[in-house]
């Protein structure tokens, strides 16, 4: 697949000297779901921002389907819609207003039709004649995304779209950026719920402190590092592990009353039975167990304070 | 996903969207816009020309209600080229909706000509307006319509123009009313909306030809009167001096991103 951004050795040093990017290669393909997970201030809207033209990288190259997005900017932009992190509306205006001046922003000839279309997905079509200022929260938030999709974008940039929204919009949110996916366009997006990710996304990039740490399939990443975690919970506290259970790898927790066993899913099915069969042999009894699975959410947890 | 943009060369939608989103914000607060300076306008007139001009006799052989009309005109110009201009840009940076046309494929040349049309359209709409209402006070008389409407254009542009460095150099809210208030509307009353130059004692008026409004001011009065207190000519070199030196910060200030880009 080719790519639709292309980013190499981008650089971003704030006026104030604080360095937000380092070094950043990656390129995004062609109609995939990419999103960037990352710590508060990592950088993410930093990049978002390079790549749109609100911010001027210090060092780099960015191309926009072959465009550069310095040399060539009109034809760069003009393919990107993006909806930013902050609640940026024209109070006073309408959505249909301020969807029409989008629209005209970027180039094109009103299309009443394709507006509609938009609010219509988007669950605005009986509020577009109401001022944005009386609109709710998520309201606001989606009329920015129609604002973003108003110009037919071929790459739409999300800057944490779900920040601040319900259950049930969050769930309406997703499913429009699959149709959107459906339809061709690449998304790009940005978010603190791991689960977000993990619902939506073909791939997955981690940045810490401006570094992209990790690009990767999101089912690759998953299997790479998902693991699974048996707890039991003893009857009696244990001072230390028992030297028959010394080549299970065990750690005791919670001041000797809890037993951990981490193993990998994908490979282990049998060892459990085998485990506890052990346990009743050594005349060790448990209250309770419970088994998880890691989630992408600790994965990126460890990932981050690796680095830190 | 479009292909019209591909040949996109000059961006006229999104000159037309701005400026028809700028002209929305007039027709909103159309009221104070035009409202507010027509009785300001008529208060001068009721003060100065009437009531004072009445004792006043004539200047430059010109009743002095009528000599008032020109530089009254050009108070208006002044202040609303600016501070139309100067809020257009200063509040979508207030307001952080800057980003979408910071991110569109728009050029320098054409969001300046957009929030600049604008501005200088409200203003020289304002101008024509308060003419209409000077009318029906005292005597006009245009000697030079084409210089009068060549100066009406070139005079609201270039303000409108450094309304808009104002709206991108300020800082806040404060900042924006401080450059019209400080330095603008005592360089206007000091640049001979009210007398002539001449009137003034030697030293005065020598320290006057310092001020460049006296010579946007002269200028225009030129243009219905056919007197003035500097020469014609050196009025426009003046007023275009001050344009192309607005026209030259606006293009350093996309150059550099001055306080639009981070
Ligand atoms: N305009 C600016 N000037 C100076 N520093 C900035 C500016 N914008 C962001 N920064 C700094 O750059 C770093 C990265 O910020 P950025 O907004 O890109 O983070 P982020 O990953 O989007 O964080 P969050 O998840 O909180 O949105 C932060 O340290 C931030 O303080
Ligand atoms: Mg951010």
């Amino acid at each position: 697949m080719t790519a639709i951004i292309s980013i190499s050795q981008l650089n971003k040093t704030y006026a104030s000297g604080l360095v937000a990017l380092q070094d950043v290669d990656l390129d995004i393909r062609r109609g995939e779901i990419f999103a960037l997970l990352g710590p508060n201030g990592a950088g993410k809207t930093t990049l978002i921002s390079v790549v749109c033209g609100i911010s001027t990288p210090t060092s780099g190259r960015v191309t926009v389907d072959g465009h550069d997005i310095l040399s060539d900017y009109r034809a760069a932009r003009a393919k990107i819609g993006l909806v930013p992190q902050e609640l940026y509306t024209d109070m006073f205006e309408t959505p249909w207003a301020t969807m029409n001046f989008s629209r005209g922003l970027f180039g094109l000839p009103p299309n009443p039709a394709h507006l509609e279309q938009v609010l219509r997905d988007l669950s605005l079509w009986g509020k577009r004649h109401d001022k944005i200022m009386t609109l709710s929260g998520g309201m606001k938030r989606r009329v920015l995304i129609a604002k973003a999709l108003a110009h037919e974008p071929g790459v739409l940039f999300l800057d944490e779209p779900t920040a601040g929204v319900d259950v049930e919009l969050r769930r309406d949110m997703w499913s429009l950026v699959r149709r959107l996916r459906d339809g061709g366009v690449t998304v790009i997006l940005t978010t603190h719920y791991i689960a977000e990710a993990e619902e939506m996304a073909d791939r997955i990039g981690v940045i810490s402190k401006g570094k992209l740490i990790l690009v990767e399939a999101k089912s690759v990443l998953m299997k790479k590092l998902g693991k699974k975690q048996l707890t039991l919970h003893l009857q009696e506290p244990l001072v230390e592990i028992p030297s028959g259970l010394s080549d299970w790898g065990l750690t005791l927790n919670n001041d000797g009353s809890d037993l951990e066993f981490t193993f990998d899913s994908s490979k282990e099915h049998t060892t459990i039975p085998v485990l506890l069969r052990r346990l009743g042999e050594l005349g060790i009894a448990f209250k309770d167990l419970n088994t998880r699975q890691s989630s992408l959410e600790e994965i990126f947890v460890s990932l981050v304070t690796e680095r830190r | 996903m479009n292909t019209a943009t591909q040949t996109l060369k000059f961006n006229y939608h999104a000159i037309l969207a701005i400026y028809k989103f700028e002209m929305a914000r007039f027709k909103r607060t159309l009221w104070q816009s035009l409202v507010t300076p027509v009785i300001t306008t008529s208060l001068y007139f009721v003060v100065f020309g009437a009531a004072i001009g009445s004792r006043m006799g004539e200047v430059d052989g010109i009743h002095y209600g009528s000599f008032i009309v020109p530089g009254l005109i050009m108070l208006s110009l002044f202040t609303e080229s600016v501070s139309n201009a100067s809020f257009g840009i200063h509040m979508p940076r207030f307001t952080g909706t800057i980003f979408e046309i910071l991110s569109a494929p728009v050029s320098a040349f054409e969001i300046v000509l957009a929030y600049v049309g604008a501005a200088a359209t409200k203003s020289i709409l304002l101008g024509l307006i308060i003419l209409a209402t000077a009318n029906l006070f005292v005597p006009i008389h245009i000697e030079h319509p084409f210089w009068m409407a060549g100066f009406l254009l070139l005079v609201a542009v270039t303000f409108s123009l450094f309304g808009f460095i104002v709206g991108v150099w300020a800082k806040g809210f404060e900042q924006l009313q401080f450059v019209p208030m400080l330095i603008l509307t005592p360089l206007t009353f000091l640049g001979g909306v009210f007398y002539s130059i001449d009137m003034l004692p030697d030293g005065w008026r020598t320290f006057s030809l310092f001020n460049p409004i006296v010579y946007v001011i002269s200028g225009f009065r030129w243009s219905f009167y056919g007197s003035a207190d500097v020469g014609v000519g050196i009025s426009l070199a003046a007023t275009s001096v001050f344009f192309l030196l607005c026209l030259g910060l606006v293009w350093l200030i996309f150059r550099t991103g001055y306080r639009l880009k981070s």
